[in-house]
């Protein structure tokens, strides 16, 4: 199942690179995708292994509060609609700097900008590649973490390289499409042990036996919440990094320019909303499924938290729906490491090389596009021996929250000062990027996740500290600074931004 | 780094005398009028959940259908919330296109979609 689905995949990206020449369909799949198509795809870049392991996982061993990730997922497109989306596609090309650099010395803060997307990016990617080497290792008994390492990341650079934009897109699609038909078939096999009487599946959880560290039994209540987040702080931190740095994750933002304009990128956040809404809702049914009709116990002893959902497929229905909720977990993380890869390239070729290190003019044609084929092989490499070196047993959670934080506190204050604060300068743009990506950095090293007990920073995630140091680096800076930026520059951004007038099109056929 | 300008404009576009334009200020004013209460509205109601579960266990316990708590079903409600919501946009801006529209084709540049 695996291999039909990397077969599929590579013809795919076959026919993509057959079709797609010049920086527009490479970077943007031409602009060409539609709004449904888009939505699925940015679906697929967003449920990550993380979400449909993960989170069933936490779910299986603690109930509630697993939950409460979910919400915050979907519940954080309401800031991409309502805010982001479509100012960033009427004003940009190919990246979220296009936009800040429009009235801003491009330069620098093309540059903050990219290395703030490369940064994101790559703890990101880093992740995924983890998840998927333990995940690989697990599913196929006789290979090594190592080897699903490289297979997993010689598969996306081949993706990105050859294919560009128009074959991740269509990675992603079918990911999602797969994610979603394996999730309702689970959630409908779980609901079918109780005989869809939902009252019933929610009596069953109230009583789940499990056994504590200290080897004693226990019996919880898994509707209960605080199970195991006893610090609310830390909730309020974690959702504001999800709440606000899902509007600043590069690999999202990136989906927008593959439209033809602002309408269908609303159109797409909306299929998007109603994808992922369904899917963290039936995380719930199979997270609370392998809670009771497992058992945390179970779960533990059966390949652990990251297992809980194909192992529940495994008792349910059978070898063939265990392999088949495997290869759908495995077409997952390859699907959001293409994403990834795709963004950190277009980052760093269209960003760094043309517009910093070229003064914003090509060479020779076609030449942004070939250095972003050479940056896509060359962050897959670095990924793949990052995560060879970090090994199996690195907590990846936090280099997730990690991703999510720098884009809440880099990220997004300056996109938003950058549309409606007419004051705002270069100064700032730079300041606001570093600074909100160095706090969320040191403040995460210093964070019990690095730290354990002692830690300085009581907070898993820095978010609650770090975003609103983001917005006060980048006000000071721009205050700090002499520099006034051009009025008639912020009169076409805003003309732009709200009308779509100039915007870039669709390339024709 | 020029972008390619709209097909029906050759001369450079005067940005100046689109933003002057009384239709130019009330679409944007129209935007606010949505997108601002509509922001401090989903970010309070989100935040309830994780300050109501942390700070007010006791209440988001109680249960109200079967064994149901209101933790659970508030939780769900965020699902409901953010859709509607979307709904709510999705609308508004099928609106904001039609004055979009009128506004460019006024300044001579019709949208080809």
């Amino acid at each position: 199942m695996f291999l039909a689905f990397v077969a599929a995949t590579l013809v795919i990206t076959y026919f993509s690179a057959r079709k797609s020449s010049g920086a527009s369909a490479y970077f943007a799949a031409g602009r060409r995708i539609t709004g449904w198509q888009n939505g699925l795809a940015v679906a697929g870049d967003y449920m990550s292994a993380a979400s449909f392991l993960g989170i069933a996982g936490m779910i299986a061993m603690n109930g509630y509060d697993g939950f409460m990730y979910s919400v915050g997922f979907l519940v954080a497109y309401l800031t991409v609609l309502y805010i982001v989306a479509e100012p960033l596609r009427n004003s940009g090309k190919y990246t979220m700097a296009d936009m800040l650099a429009y009235r801003l010395s491009p330069k620098p803060v093309r540059a903050a900008a990219s290395l703030s997307t490369l940064t994101v990016s790559v703890f990101y990617m880093i992740a995924q590649m983890v998840g998927a080497g333990v995940l690989v290792r697990q599913l196929i008994p006789g290979i090594s973490y190592e080897a699903a390492v490289v297979g997993v990341g010689v598969l996306m650079v081949v993706y990105v390289v050859f294919g560009g934009m128009l074959a991740t897109t269509w990675v992603q699609i079918i990911k999602a499409v797969l994610l979603m038909s394996g999730s309702i078939f689970l959630s409908v096999l779980v609901l079918r042990e109780y005989q869809f009487d939902l009252g019933k599946f929610f009596t069953q959880l109230t009583a789940i036996e499990s056994t504590a560290p200290d080897g004693t039994k226990v019996v919880r209540n898994f509707l209960t919440p605080g199970l195991i987040f006893k610090n609310p702080w830390d909730q309020i931190s974690l959702g504001m990094a999800l709440l606000f740095g899902t509007a600043g994750l590069p690999h999202i933002l990136i989906r927008f320019y593959t439209v033809p304009d602002a309408k269908t990128a609303r159109s797409s956040v909306v299929w998007a909303m109603a994808i992922i809404g369904l899917f963290y809702i039936m995380t719930t049914f199979f997270g609370f499924g392998a809670a009771s009709l497992m058992g945390p116990d179970y779960v533990q002893a059966n390949g652990g938290t990251n297992m809980a959902a194909p192992e529940l497929a495994r008792k349910l229905g059978g070898e063939v729906f265990f392999a088949f909720i495997s290869a759908v977990a495995f077409a997952t993380i390859l699907a959001v490491v293409a994403g990834l890869t795709i963004s950190a390239s277009t980052s760093f070729a269209h960003d760094f090389f043309t517009n910093v290190i070229h003064h914003g003019k090509e060479h020779r044609p076609g030449q942004e596009v070939l250095v972003a084929r050479i940056a896509a092989f060359v962050v897959g490499a670095l990924a793949i021996v990052i995560a060879i070196i970090l090994g199996p047993s690195v907590n990846v959670a936090f280099l997730v929250g990690l991703a999510f934080a720098v884009a809440a506190s880099a990220n997004l204050p300056v996109m938003l000062f950058s549309i409606f604060w007419k004051r705002f300068n270069t100064n700032g743009a730079v300041v606001g990027l570093l600074v909100g990506l160095a706090s969320s950095i040191l403040l995460i090293l210093i964070s019990p996740d690095f730290m354990g007990e002692n830690a300085i920073f009581p907070l898993k995630n820095p978010a609650l500290l770090s975003i609103p140091i983001g917005f006060l680096a980048a006000i000071i800076g721009t205050l700090l600074s002499k520099e006034v930026p051009s009025e008639d520059k912020f009169v076409e951004l805003q003309v732009r931004a709200n009308t779509g007038l100039g915007a870039e099109k669709a390339t024709e056929h | 780094m020029k972008d390619p300008q709209p097909s029906a404009a050759d001369k450079p576009i005067d940005w100046h005398r689109i933003q002057r334009d009384p239709d130019f200020s009330a679409l944007v004013r129209s935007k606010a009028r949505l997108v601002i209460p509509a922001t401090v509205f989903f970010i309070v109601y989100y935040f309830a959940l994780p300050i109501g579960v942390g700070w007010f266990p006791e209440f988001m316990e109680k249960k109200i259908w079967g064994d149901m708590n209101i933790a659970y079903f508030f939780a769900l409600s965020q699902f409901l919330m953010a859709w509607v919501l979307a709904a709510i946009y999705v609308v508004a801006a099928s609106g904001w296109d039609r004055s979009e529209r009128t506004l460019l084709a006024k300044f001579g540049y019709t949208s080809k979609h």
